[in-house]
């Protein structure tokens, strides 16, 4: 079931790693027309029984998934990836200024070297679903389609920021992109990311009477996955036959432990979906158009059968942890080594190879992004500070004591609104 | 139409009614399906509704009452079962880290409009890791709201308006009185949450309790009237909000308070109370408000042990002596 989606290239750098990363398929990729056990798991609950006897416990079939795609997308569509990556880039070169300039506090985690992770998958999904991740979630709602002054304007604690000031870098949400959250606790976002394909599911086929429509993007970091969450949350998606996919991001690193020293079986992280019945892959994170090809796929699978699957991203962040961290526990070499992989320049070489863009176009891309992003901080450095009303302010939906109720229905209106679309 | 029922036929009343109005409402946890309640307050919830939408969970505290939480962010209104209160702790960050922040943290742009519901408290001889009361524990973080039924008309109601209800809403129910009986109505009604009740009027002093120790009060003041104390009994009802109102009328009227609260005394709904108490009725006061809670210990297995630990009777009639001595 492991699938290589790109080269093989990932054996080195190995980020320290125990030597068990050779990519090579180790069985033959699946057709994913006919995933093995997808339509033999139960729709409900109420067809399940015991085994018969000790001897009825035996091998179930592995679900399989989907081979990653040949083709690349049009020549526009991956301008605008790019285009994702650099303001992604551009806003994190920022918003680190100005976590040292003091305008943006608390912790900051930014996603430089991942981009190619938020903006493939999100690209191969549909708007209309859910993303949820953790704390290093800067990218992933700027590729969802957040604002970037919003964005900038939550750094800085403004009440113009995507949660007036309240949830901070780690907490962006944004309902009408379908952007969950943001959320701190280290595997917290993993049963968060279960029930959002519940819901999902749930409105489709409960309350609508329709197919499953919607597939959910659960991100989360390989320091994850040794959380309790993790594993209760890919559980309950194997059991309820949930639309999610939980994306681990797997920069090599739980904060400065090396994923090997943490984490049991660290070299196939996929393999941890053998045990609940998902299928898994293994995914190339520092090429937007690998992501996207094996990406692409496996929602379109999870879609339309209404199940899970869990996916290795091999990525890397360029920058430390938080920006506290002087990221002594891995090397020069190692970072060099992966720079020159840097997702960005892999695209932009692309399209110059192929003569969908002149180094020109890219440097004005590029400008044109700086200006935006400089034009964000502009932004969010005029827009005020909350009002104190505002610290007793949505904590419930309705008022009583000190609390002074919410904007929730308003942002509920539009989401409404904004249903169906996509 | 009026007719006796137990108190978990009240709770099953108020989800089904519920779950009958609103198709986003559904039943969460562990047996409540196929085995038809551990303590079958779901019994016969499967059969209406489907297998969809009263669900059995794997025994995985955290990540079903995670996964209800995102169901909710969502637009869904999960009721969420703990088998007992005790078994949340492991769900402790989805319930109070997520649930009551959603909110907040999105500034405006996501709810969490989610009922989690089970027994608390001591059940009889369960030993201490199954005798959690966490009133106290959970009553701390703001963004959720409390309600804890002493008798099945209550349940009914204040389970009714928790699932109405737009925000996070722990309902915290007994196993000691499941198969309480009381007169509840056929018909849907709604208790609004936030208000408590006067139980028994009296003039000499106000016993504030909730949840199972109002029975222990109702006892307490009989035993007292016979002393020629007349107590006045107020069955809190909710927790979160506290109805401080109802409360303080009643201590300005009697100027004697006794708190009973059956979580442990330190950092407690007890002292949350008596300080609310000493705040408004300061001037009103005759003697300082007198507390009466689970003895400061994990709760033993030993029934004479748990009896003694328990806010009974005795302790409540102690207290209320010990605080009006000098009327």
């Amino acid at each position: 079931m492991a699938i290589l989606a790109g080269s093989a290239r990932l054996k080195e750098p190995t980020f320290g790693r125990q030597e068990t990363m050779t990519m090579a398929p180790s069985t033959p990729p699946g057709d994913h027309s006919t995933p093995a056990a997808a339509d033999a798991a139960p729709d409900t609950q109420d067809t399940v029984h015991g085994p018969a006897s000790a001897a009825a416990y035996g091998q179930q079939p592995r679900v399989v998934a989907p081979r990653p795609l040949n083709s690349t997308p049009p020549p526009d569509t991956l301008k605008q990836w790019l285009r994702d990556m650099m303001l992604i880039r551009e806003f994190e070169i920022r918003s680190m200024q100005a976590y040292q300039n003091k305008l943006a506090g608390g912790f900051l985690h930014v996603y430089n070297g991942q981009e190619a992770v938020a903006v493939g998958c999100i690209g191969a999904a549909k708007h209309k679903d859910p993303v949820v991740t953790a704390y290093r979630d800067h990218g992933h709602a700027l590729a969802r389609g957040m604002d970037p002054k919003v964005g900038m304007a939550e750094l800085f604690g403004r009440i113009g920021g995507c949660a007036k000031g309240k949830g901070g870098s780690m907490h962006f949400f944004d309902a009408n992109n379908q952007m969950y959250g943001g959320h701190g606790i280290v595997g917290a976002q993993t049963p968060l990311g279960a029930g959002l394909a519940f819901a999902t599911k749930y409105e489709d086929e409960v309350i609508n009477g329709g197919d499953n429509t919607r597939v959910s993007l659960c991100f989360l970091g390989d320091g994850a996955i040794n959380q309790g969450a993790f594993h209760e949350a890919l559980n309950l998606a194997s059991v309820l036959s949930l639309p999610v996919i939980f994306v681990i991001e797997n920069n090599g690193y739980s904060m400065g432990t090396a994923t090997a020293r943490g984490t049991a079986g660290a070299g196939h992280l996929e393999d941890k979906a053998i045990g609940y019945d998902m299928c898994s892959t293994t995914i190339d994170g520092m090429d937007v158009i690998t992501v996207w090809q094996a990406m692409k796929p496996l929602i379109d699978w999870c879609r339309e059968h209404s199940k899970p699957a869990l996916v290795d991203m091999q990525c890397y962040r360029f920058k430390g942890h938080s920006m506290s961290d002087p990221r002594k526990y891995r090397s020069h070499d190692e970072e060099h080594g992966w720079e020159s992989e840097d997702p960005i320049g892999r695209l932009a070489n692309h399209l110059t190879e192929t003569g969908a863009m002149t180094a020109d176009d890219i440097k004005a891309m590029g400008k044109t992004i700086r200006g935006e992003i400089r034009a964000a901080v502009d932004w969010a450095k005029a827009s005020p500070e909350p009002g104190i009303e505002e610290l007793h302010h949505d904590v419930y939906t309705d008022t009583w004591g000190p609390y002074t109720g919410t904007s929730l229905p308003e942002f509920m209106q539009r989401r409404a609104s904004d249903r169906g679309n996509g | 139409m009026v007719r006796e029922i137990e108190f978990r036929d009240a709770l099953r009343e108020a989800m089904s009614d519920a779950m009958r109005d609103d198709k986003r409402v559904f039943l969460c946890g562990e047996e409540v399906a196929q085995y038809n309640g551990a303590y079958k307050v779901s019994r016969g919830m499967l059969e209406e509704f489907g297998p969809r939408r009263v669900i059995d969970t794997p025994i995985s505290e955290s990540g079903f009452a995670g996964m209800a939480i995102g169901a909710a962010m969502l637009g869904l209104r999960p009721i969420v079962e703990f088998m007992s209160w005790s078994f949340s702790l492991v769900a402790a960050d989805p319930i109070l880290n997520n649930a009551p922040k959603m909110l907040y943290m999105s500034g405006g742009q996501l709810g969490c409009p989610i009922v989690f519901r089970g027994n608390d408290g001591a059940g009889g001889q369960l030993g201490s890791t199954h005798s959690w009361c966490v009133e106290s524990l959970y009553a701390n973080v703001p963004g959720l709201k409390m309600i804890i039924p002493s008798n099945p008309y209550d349940a009914k109601g204040l389970l009714s308006s928790a699932i109405k209800d737009d925000n996070p809403v722990f309902c915290l129910e007994s196993e000691r009185m499941l198969a309480l009986k009381g007169d509840v109505p056929e018909e849907a009604y709604d208790i609004p949450i936030g208000k408590a009740v006067v139980r028994r009027p009296g003039t000499d002093c106000t016993i504030v309790s909730f949840g199972r120790p109002v029975h222990f009060a109702m006892e307490a003041a009989e035993t007292l009237a016979a002393e020629g104390i007349d107590c006045e009994v107020i069955d809190g009802r909710s927790i979160k909000p506290l109805d401080r109102e109802t409360i303080a009328a009643s201590v300005r009227k009697t100027n004697y308070c006794v708190v009973v609260d059956q979580s442990w005394s330190f950092s407690s709904v007890g002292s949350e109370v008596a300080a609310e108490v000493h705040r408004l009725c300061f001037d009103d006061l005759d003697n300082h408000v007198h507390r009466v809670h689970n003895d400061d210990v994990p709760a033993p297995y030993a029934w004479n042990l748990e009896q003694e630990m328990l806010p009974n009777t005795r302790k409540i009639c102690e207290a209320v002596r010990a605080c009006t001595y000098n009327a």
